[in-house]
């Protein structure tokens, strides 16, 4: 049985831009960005919230977008790996995944960049041993976790370096 | 996914509707997964999204009322829950994922559904999917599987975490129903699947958990979740364990023990918890604790290695209490 569903309004603030429709219900907030918006950058991994390919912000916090449904986060601000350069520049988690080598295909690189920027906002960074704990949400099939490791510490450190420089 | 109608209620009295097809939405973790895999079904969904109970809130009595839409992720940082509870923080920090558990909620990880690879396969015979259709995983591959609590009809294992701690914290939960409200211990909640497998729990049609509450726990830092899983992070339990221990010079005034991954509900026995009242810790105590613990754990195929771990690791779980240094969750260290 095939049922039509009623459309339902959506009304989202994605990367700095109002965003407002009528949406099936069943359209989650990753296909509406892959699939409506054209914001590809969000990857696909597997579609069951296991390998965090899918890793956006919603209101600031880490999420996996292919199990939300885009109708039930209403008038929430949604941050993609689109929306994190400033005026030109790349974001300093997304440079330092160059500067470290932190990818090989970068199929999850968008979700492991998204996800570490919440790690660094939440404050898991006391370890290499926490760092990986908490990014054990996304998962890389090209095995380049030391980078990636890597790369979110040289991040941590230029920030801790930026505040001693500014205590002083 | 199947396509659905929708609607997101303000107020108990619009979502507590008794209609058929319908399920509540509320992190999405597990129901948005089971419906895109064909295993849920349901053609209107209510978010509950909105409804009141996003709150952690004191007790009169001392302990924490826990709002059903509080995510995991909050719950485990809660300054309170930390300060009093950290064994349900450590269980919530060794489930799922970051992203997961920003998303899941207390009340939505309370009704997640069984891991069982047959569950989730819509071309294999499940009971708990589609009532009288037998049980592949009997027989199947199923080291995952439950060994106690289980049924001719099914041997499923409950999954959660949080729920293992929240087990032996002797929680209750408030739900709130087209009938009014009512309150229930948390080790009465799940069901043995006994011959109505399909049935995981005693919620009745419309009806919506709406928070928690925790007694008091005079556990101090005797205290752990251990769960010993395939890979060190993001992974199901294959055993764990969550002990509380009431010391007094260095006795075991009485404690709470709750275990994980290999009942078909979080496994409790009032009988092998009194074993310890008064009693000081010492292997042979711990292993009568741990043998009453397994009384009657029936493997199937591939899942007897459960029975063999499940005494070792509730053993080190009580000596990790009774020591006050419980499990990390950050590296994993057993200390
Ligand atoms: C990849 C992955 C890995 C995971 N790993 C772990 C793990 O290691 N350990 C672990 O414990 N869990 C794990 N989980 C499960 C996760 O904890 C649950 O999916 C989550 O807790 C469910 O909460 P939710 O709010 O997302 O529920 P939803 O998916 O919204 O709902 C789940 C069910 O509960 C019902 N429900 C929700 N809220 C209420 C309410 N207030 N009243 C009545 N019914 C309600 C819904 O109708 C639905 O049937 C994992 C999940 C995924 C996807
Ligand atoms: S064990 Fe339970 S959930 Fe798994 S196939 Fe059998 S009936 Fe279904
Ligand atoms: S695509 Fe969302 S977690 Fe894999
Ligand atoms: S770089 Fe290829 S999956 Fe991670």
């Amino acid at each position: 049985m095939t049922r039509e569903s009623v459309a339902v309004p959506c009304r989202l603030q994605i990367n700095g831009q109002d965003y407002s429709a009528d949406l099936p219900p069943s359209v989650t907030l990753l296909d509406l960005l892959r699939e409506r918006l054209d914001l590809t950058g969000t990857k696909k991994g597997c579609d069951h919230g296991q390998c965090g390919a899918c890793t956006v912000l919603v209101d600031g916090k880490r999420v996996k977008s292919c199990l939300i449904l885009a109708v039930s986060i209403p008038d929430s601000v949604v941050t993609t790996i689109e929306g994190i350069a400033q005026d030109g520049r790349l974001h300093p988690m997304q440079q330092a995944f160059i500067d470290a080598d932190a990818f090989q295909c970068g199929y999850c690189t968008p979700g492991q960049i998204m996800s570490a920027i919440a790690l660094l906002e939440e404050g898991h960074i006391h370890s290499r041993a926490e760092i990986r704990e908490f990014m054990s949400g996304n998962l890389c099939r090209c095995g380049a976790y030391n980078g990636i490791i890597n790369a979110i510490e040289q991040v941590v450190s230029r920030q801790h370096r930026n505040q001693a420089g500014e205590a002083a | 996914m199947r396509s659905f109608s929708y609607s997101r209620p303000t107020t108990f009295d619009e979502a507590c509707r008794n209609a058929e097809h319908t399920r509540f939405l509320a992190g999405g973790t597990n129901l948005i997964d089971l419906m895109k895999s064909d295993v849920e079904r349901p053609t209107h969904v209510i978010d509950i999204g909105s409804l009141p109970m996003r709150d952690i809130a004191d007790r009169p009595d001392g302990g924490l009322r826990l709002g059903a839409l509080v995510t995991n992720a909050d719950t485990a940082a809660h300054p309170l829950v930390i300060d009093r509870y950290p064994l349900l923080a450590s269980a919530i920090l060794a489930g799922a994922s970051p992203q997961i558990r920003n998303m899941a909620t207390n009340g939505g990880n309370l009704n997640q559904r069984t891991r069982c690879h047959y569950f989730y396969d819509p071309a294999m015979a499940c009971n708990k999917r589609s009532p009288d259709t037998g049980c592949a995983a009997r027989g199947g591959r199923n080291r995952i599987m439950a060994v106690l609590g289980t049924s001719d009809a099914c041997i499923a294992t409950f999954p959660s975490d949080m729920c293992i701690a929240l087990a032996a914290l002797n929680a209750t939960v408030n739900l709130h129903g087209p009938d009014g409200g009512r309150t229930v211990g948390v080790r009465d909640y799940h069901r043995l699947p006994g011959d109505m497998p399909w049935r995981d729990n005693i919620l009745q049609p419309g009806e919506i958990v709406t928070s928690i509450d925790l007694p008091p726990a005079p556990f101090g830092p005797h205290h752990t979740y251990l769960k010993i899983r395939d890979r060190l992070s993001f992974a199901f339990a294959i055993v764990s364990v969550a002990v509380g221990l009431h010391m007094e010079d260095g006795r075991i005034a009485c404690g709470s023990i709750a275990l994980g991954g290999v009942g078909t509900k979080p496994w409790c026995v009032p009988e092998a918890e009194a074993l310890l009242d008064g009693r000081p810790p010492s292997h042979s105590l711990f292993r009568d604790v741990a043998e009453r613990l397994l009384h009657g754990a029936v493997a199937d195929r591939d899942n007897a290695a459960k029975i063999r771990l499940a005494p070792r690791v509730i053993e080190r779980a009580l000596w990790q209490a009774a020591a006050g240094t419980p499990q990390s969750q950050t590296d994993k260290t057993i200390r």
